[in-house]
């Protein structure tokens, strides 16, 4: 008797959850060879809107809780990963054409980068800030502080791009509202299934998949969001305006351009994201 | 429901406990289903652009911007007071709120910074929010608020004697209360969350307006479920029906639990829809709110920018 086959449906993954775009509409997503492979969701604005939405509200816990925590639940993302990792490299291999040893290295760097930013959660008040000097009688310490909510558009790269951009934004304790690269969304949402089952908490990452030109402007100017990652962008026109709608409330902007992302990052894909906060103290209390 | 209603009868159902218990157990009962889709259904309407401008500016208009809580301070009211005369300081174009609700004792305070603003000021009264008082105490209670200036009471009904069928003493205390006003507008708050039917919210809606109430209001704010649309509907189908039986009309009052501008225009829908565009006034239809004059003012600024607001822009209270 043959067997139906059952399709994985590709959803959005906003607050936690994974519902269909407000739109309705979804995309065609092929191989490498142009082959139909999956339906993914095509995200409108208005899921833009909520995706900012539930990171706002997820911005105060996850800022809130020690850095420690941060880290452990980092490192179960990679764990989960470590798990998952066969449909990851399937998934990698049918959307890019990769070999095997290829896609095996792919989800391997994915896992060690999250790993190496889980480290740097608890260690990240130590290397940037500290007791500055100063003339007079009092403390004078800095801490870094996350800006808040960050848009993120991945590069292509189906996990490794994705985490390599992700990774380093809430490790901080910042929110995170990601567009995921346009022809390889699939392994995004499998990624977002990862996180729905890790520990962490819901609102922390949302991923939309669809084309960064219709999404990424109204992150660019949306009002309520902190700063924006143009990693992914790689149409120069695109990238000019979207640093212009991110001026108006003058976002950190990290700007477009390509990176070899097997090698070692470097700390500015944290830094860009992080507030100093100087405090002084009166010696006597 | 004609036969029941004309306004010649209505004159003597409060004669007896027994003949407002008939007549109010005599209404039609409600079709909880049906009146759960028929909400659910005009809550479908979408309504953009320009007609979206004129809902939230209409929506902003009605909110009587409350503050109940047990740490309002005379600077918490005056800043909401000036919140209500200016939601949007950026902005000399956006409408005034209709009112702040406080209690009694902010009355003063809240009065003294709206002044001529056109701004009401709406005090709760009468034991809110539980109601459980006796009478003498209500009465001074709502002449508190009354000296203090209000120009608008929000009562609370005694949900124990409504439930037990005590309908004739909620009446009489409507009535009691309506003559402490003045000439403030009395609201009658029904805590439909404690109301269990949509039968009994029907029943109360006709008993506040026969006993006189200028509004009838959904909720105190302090139990859920608070305002919901269908709870709305059934109350404004009574307004509807006692409208055409008496030809008076009846203010609709939803409070609590509405927190966007989407809901806000839901419920805009539902009033055109059911009672029609006469009711689509500050005068007839308010909003009990805190949080949703925020999300309307972010609504609005995104259809005036084009782009996406953030609360960071607007004040907290």
């Amino acid at each position: 008797m043959t067997r139906l086959s059952v399709n994985k449906t590709y959803k959005l993954y906003i607050n936690g959850q994974f519902p269909r775009s407000e739109s309705g509409r979804s995309y065609p997503v092929t191989d490498a060879k142009g082959d139909f492979l999956a339906n993914a969701s095509w995200a409108s604005r208005k899921d833009a809107r909520d995706a900012v939405k539930a990171a706002r509200a997820a911005f105060p816990d996850w800022s809130g809780r020690t850095a420690y925590n941060r880290s452990q639940v980092i490192y179960r993302i990679a764990e989960v990963l470590e798990s998952r990792r066969g449909q990851f490299e399937d998934e990698i291999r049918s959307q890019e054409g990769a070999a095997a040893s290829l896609a095996r290295k792919a989800v391997d760097a994915a896992i060690d980068r999250l790993v190496w930013y889980a480290g740097w959660s608890d260690k990240l008040p130590q290397v940037l800030g500290g007791a500055n000097p100063v003339a007079g009688p009092y403390f004078n310490q800095s801490t870094p502080e996350p800006s808040g909510v960050i848009a993120v558009i991945a590069p292509k790269g189906p996990l490794l791009g994705l985490v390599s951009v992700i990774a380093p934004v809430i490790t901080s304790g910042n929110t995170c509202v990601a567009i995921a690269s346009e022809p390889h969304p699939l392994s995004a949402i499998t990624l977002g299934e990862v996180m729905a089952t890790s520990d962490l908490p819901a609102g922390v990452v949302n991923l939309l998949t669809g084309p960064q030109h219709e999404i990424a402007p109204w992150l660019a100017s949306h009002m309520d969001v902190n700063g924006i990652d143009l990693t992914g962008v790689r149409d120069a026109d695109l990238a000019i305006s979207l640093e212009q709608a991110a001026a108006e409330n003058l976002k950190r902007v990290r700007r477009s351009g390509v990176e070899d992302l097997f090698s070692a990052p470097d700390l500015d894909r944290m830094t860009t994201y992080l507030e100093i906060k100087t405090v002084w103290h009166p010696m006597g209390l | 429901m004609s036969s029941l209603t004309n306004s010649a009868h209505l004159g003597e159902v409060t004669n007896s406990q027994s003949a407002l218990r008939n007549f109010l157990h005599g209404l039609p009962g409600v079709d909880q289903v049906g009146a759960d889709q028929r909400a659910a259904a005009l809550g479908t309407r979408s309504i953009k652009t320009s007609a979206k401008a004129q809902a939230l500016d209409l929506a902003i208009s009605m909110v009587d911007l409350t503050t109940l809580e047990g740490s309002d301070t005379p600077g918490k009211v005056q800043a909401l007071a000036t919140k209500a005369m200016h939601p949007d300081p950026a902005d000399p174009t956006c409408p005034k709120a209709a009112a702040v609700c406080v209690y009694s004792d902010m009355v003063a305070h809240a009065k003294e910074r709206l002044g001529t603003s056109g701004v009401k000021v709406a005090s709760v009264a009468t034991a809110f929010p539980s109601g459980r008082a006796k009478l003498e105490i209500k009465l001074a209670d709502t002449a508190t608020a009354v000296e203090a200036g209000a120009d608008e009471i929000d009562m609370v009904i005694d949900r124990g004697a409504f439930l037990a069928g005590r309908y004739l003493q909620v009446y009489d205390e409507i009535v009691s209360v309506k003559q402490a006003c003045g000439k403030a507008h009395l609201k009658v708050i029904f805590e439909t969350g404690e109301l269990q039917t949509y039968d009994n919210v029907r029943r109360a809606s006709w008993l506040a307006m026969i006993a006189g109430a200028d509004f009838i209001k959904t909720s105190t704010g302090k139990v859920a479920p608070a305002a919901t649309l269908p709870v709305t509907l059934v109350m404004l189908e009574a307004v509807r029906d006692f409208h055409l039986a008496t030809g008076s009309m009846v203010g609709v009052k939803p409070a609590g639990g509405i927190r966007s501008a989407k809901d806000a225009i839901k419920y805009l829908v539902m009033v055109n829809e059911v009672v029609g565009q006469q009711w689509l006034t500050p005068d007839w239809f308010r909003f009990g709110a805190s949080t949703l004059l925020n999300d309307l003012l972010m609504q609005r600024t995104k259809l005036k920018t084009g782009h996406y607001s953030g609360p960071d822009y607007f004040t907290l209270d």
